[in-house]
């Protein structure tokens, strides 16, 4: 697994598989596959920093709300980003800066747009050595 | 994939039920439209679960349908219907999806082929020139927020008060291109902030315009009533959604909906069918914003239409007037609706949900438009981009036994990467170009996960539903051009 992250295969949406030692490194490794799958993330720079809190019930509905927090991002501000630094994180509250850049349709090349992340086969599981998280894109 | 291995009885050649004994909570049974063979493809996945997991909704009534496009989805499965009780029942954002009134349009012209495909390239370039679509792609239409309002209210009548379209064309939506109830303040600034730079752009995935011409006509009378008099008419099929607006919508009601299943002590199967009482506060809040979404959709399709007539006359070197491109009809074929069907022997109101599935009301229903009473619904299914579309027509059959609906498409059969593996060193336009069909697309992998392979055969999906008597089939037309987002 590259980076943490596996595309999982569906017939009419798109899966991701995240794992990372702690819940910390797994949510980021999440995001970044999210923007995987929308662009390359090798095109994308981290010129900016963007301050991101999430509130939710439990922890599936904090993956759900991280990852549709950058969704809208995306799709209302035009924005991609690849680092994810966060600063704290309970089973219902995150906290964290994303770095990235607005699009540059020049430079960056949008593979696919993303409608929202599901709650179907929703995953937020602890591991050996760390958690495993799974979810389903609506695409 | 798991292969599902639940009950299945056969009902008839293309029926078959999933018995209530299945799962304990299952209020009703699930009932299956296939035949032998797309069954087989059926059982490769788990959308049989999810008919299965749909039949524990609160209020439900009849049986958990599914359509022969059926495949698996988030909580309903695409291709997903039930009905539940308005008085006592739910409703569920997840028995609409996330685009919401994603639809299909189509119109008609006086032109025929051999008209158009001497002009098919300057036409494509034309359509793709005018029309936004892709991926964070901004429309031309500038609303700010108490304008985009007046669009979730009014519908399709904006964009036509607006120049997009005649007032002609109101008459042939379904809901007249604006359902009644809808909640502009039950949707979020994000939503707003998503939506009102989208209006009038195409979008993604597998939306798309294209230029297609009759191949077969199976009831000339039905057809010429609905504006298909002859072989080689060129019609213009438009396939698009709520975009990022109806995206958020549903987001946030499910949100809204987890709590809700709690607060009213609902049992589910699945999270994704989180729901509501329709009656209870969060039920009406959604419904209210579905329907902003929907009517949102209407003014999107209304607009790229406007468009399409311009580029039509501006490629053909004709006026407007001259092409004849007069709306047949609009459905929604994800949406929830409240509607008064037959449960037992009596009237009651339904909310119908109507998941990749289309409405396909009968002759003589009061919502059919005037002129079309007498034949029935029209009815819209797009095939995929290689082969071929169908216009169908609702039945009597359909409202005594699907809630008046039937299916909507071809229905995947491939992962959108497994089809891009198996197209992979193709040139999909190249292919499609030697079929005779010209291309322009935003993506060239979009393209790849679109190919026909990808999808069940939308002849076979539309023989199954003609053969159960849910709808008749009146024409097919093969493509000339699409625009692919």
């Amino acid at each position: 697994m590259e980076n943490g992250f596996q595309i999982l295969e569906h017939t009419a949406d798109v899966g991701l598989m995240a794992t990372g030692s702690d819940l910390k490194q797994a949510f980021a490794a999440a995001a970044a596959g999210l923007f995987s799958i929308i662009a390359q993330s090798r095109q994308i720079e981290t010129r900016d920093c963007h301050h991101i809190e999430v509130k939710a019930e439990d922890a599936d509905s904090l993956l759900v709300g991280w990852l549709n927090e950058f969704i809208y991002l995306f799709d209302a501000r035009h924005l991609l980003f690849k680092r994810f630094d966060i600063t704290e994180i309970t089973p219902t509250s995150l906290v964290a800066e994303a770095w990235g850049e607005p699009v540059d349709p020049s430079r960056h090349h949008i593979k696919m747009g993303v409608k929202a992340a599901t709650y179907h086969t929703l995953k937020v599981e602890r591991e050996f050595g760390g958690y495993r998280l799974q979810v389903l894109f609506d695409v | 994939m798991a292969k599902w291995d639940g009950p299945l009885g056969r009902i008839d050649d293309y029926r078959w039920e999933i018995p209530r004994s299945y799962k304990e909570g299952m209020r009703v049974p699930g009932l299956i439209y296939s035949d032998e063979e797309m069954l087989g493809h059926i059982l490769n996945e788990q959308a049989l679960e999810q008919v299965a997991n749909v039949a524990f909704l609160p209020g439900i009534v009849g049986r958990s349908l599914a359509m022969p496009d059926i495949h698996w989805g988030y909580g309903f499965a695409i291709g997903g219907v039930a009905a539940t009780r308005a008085d006592d029942g739910v409703i569920s954002p997840g028995g609409v999806g996330y685009d919401i009134n994603c639809g299909v349009r189509l119109l008609r012209s006086d032109l025929h082929r051999d008209e158009v495909l001497p002009h098919i390239r300057k036409l494509m370039d034309q359509l793709f020139a005018d029309i936004p679509s892709g991926v964070g792609v901004s429309g031309r239409i500038r609303v700010d927020n108490r304008e985009l309002s007046k669009v979730m209210v009014n519908g399709a009548r904006w964009a036509v008060e607006r120049g997009y379209g005649e007032a002609d064309d109101l008459e042939m939506l379904e809901e007249g291109g604006a359902m009644k109830g809808a909640d502009h303040d039950g949707v979020s600034r994000r939503a707003r902030e998503r939506g009102a730079p989208q209006l009038g752009t195409l979008g993604s995935g597998n939306h798309f315009i294209e230029i297609a011409a009759v191949s077969d006509i199976y009831e000339p009378e039905v057809a010429r009533v609905l504006g298909i008099d002859r072989e080689g008419q060129v019609v213009v099929l438009i396939h698009s959604g709520s975009r990022g607006l109806g995206h958020q919508v549903c987001e946030d009601n499910l949100r809204v909906m987890e709590k809700a299943v709690k607060k009213y002590d609902i049992r589910l199967p699945d999270r994704q069918l989180a729901c509501a009482p329709f009656t209870s506060p969060e039920g009406q809040d959604y419904f209210g914003a579905m329907a902003a979404a929907a009517n949102y959709a209407w003014a999107n399709r209304q607009a790229m239409t406007h468009w399409v007539r311009q580029a039509l006359a501006k490629a053909m070197g004709r006026s407007t007037r001259d092409l004849g491109l007069r709306l047949v009809y609009d459905v929604a074929h994800n949406i929830a609706k409240v509607e008064e069907h037959t449960v037992g022997d009596s009237p009651t109101r339904v909310v119908v949900h109507r998941k990749g599935a289309t409405r396909a009301f009968p002759p003589g229903h009061h919502e059919i438009p005037l002129r079309y009473r007498m034949v029935g619904q029209p009815v819209l299914i797009p095939g995929d981009m290689g082969r071929y579309s169908y216009l169908l027509t609702g039945t009597e059959a359909a409202m005594k036994e699907s809630w008046g609906s039937t299916c909507h498409g071809a229905g995947r059969m491939q992962s959108r990467s497994a089809a891009k593996r198996a197209m992979k060193g193709q040139d999909i336009a190249a292919m499609l170009e030697k079929k005779g069909i010209t291309v322009r697309a935003s993506s060239r992998s979009g393209m790849a996960e679109e190919a026909s392979e990808a999808y069940k055969d939308v002849a076979q999906v539309v023989e199954v539903v003609r053969c159960a008597g849910i709808s008749r089939k009146v024409m097919r037309s093969r493509p000339l051009g699409v625009i692919k987002g």
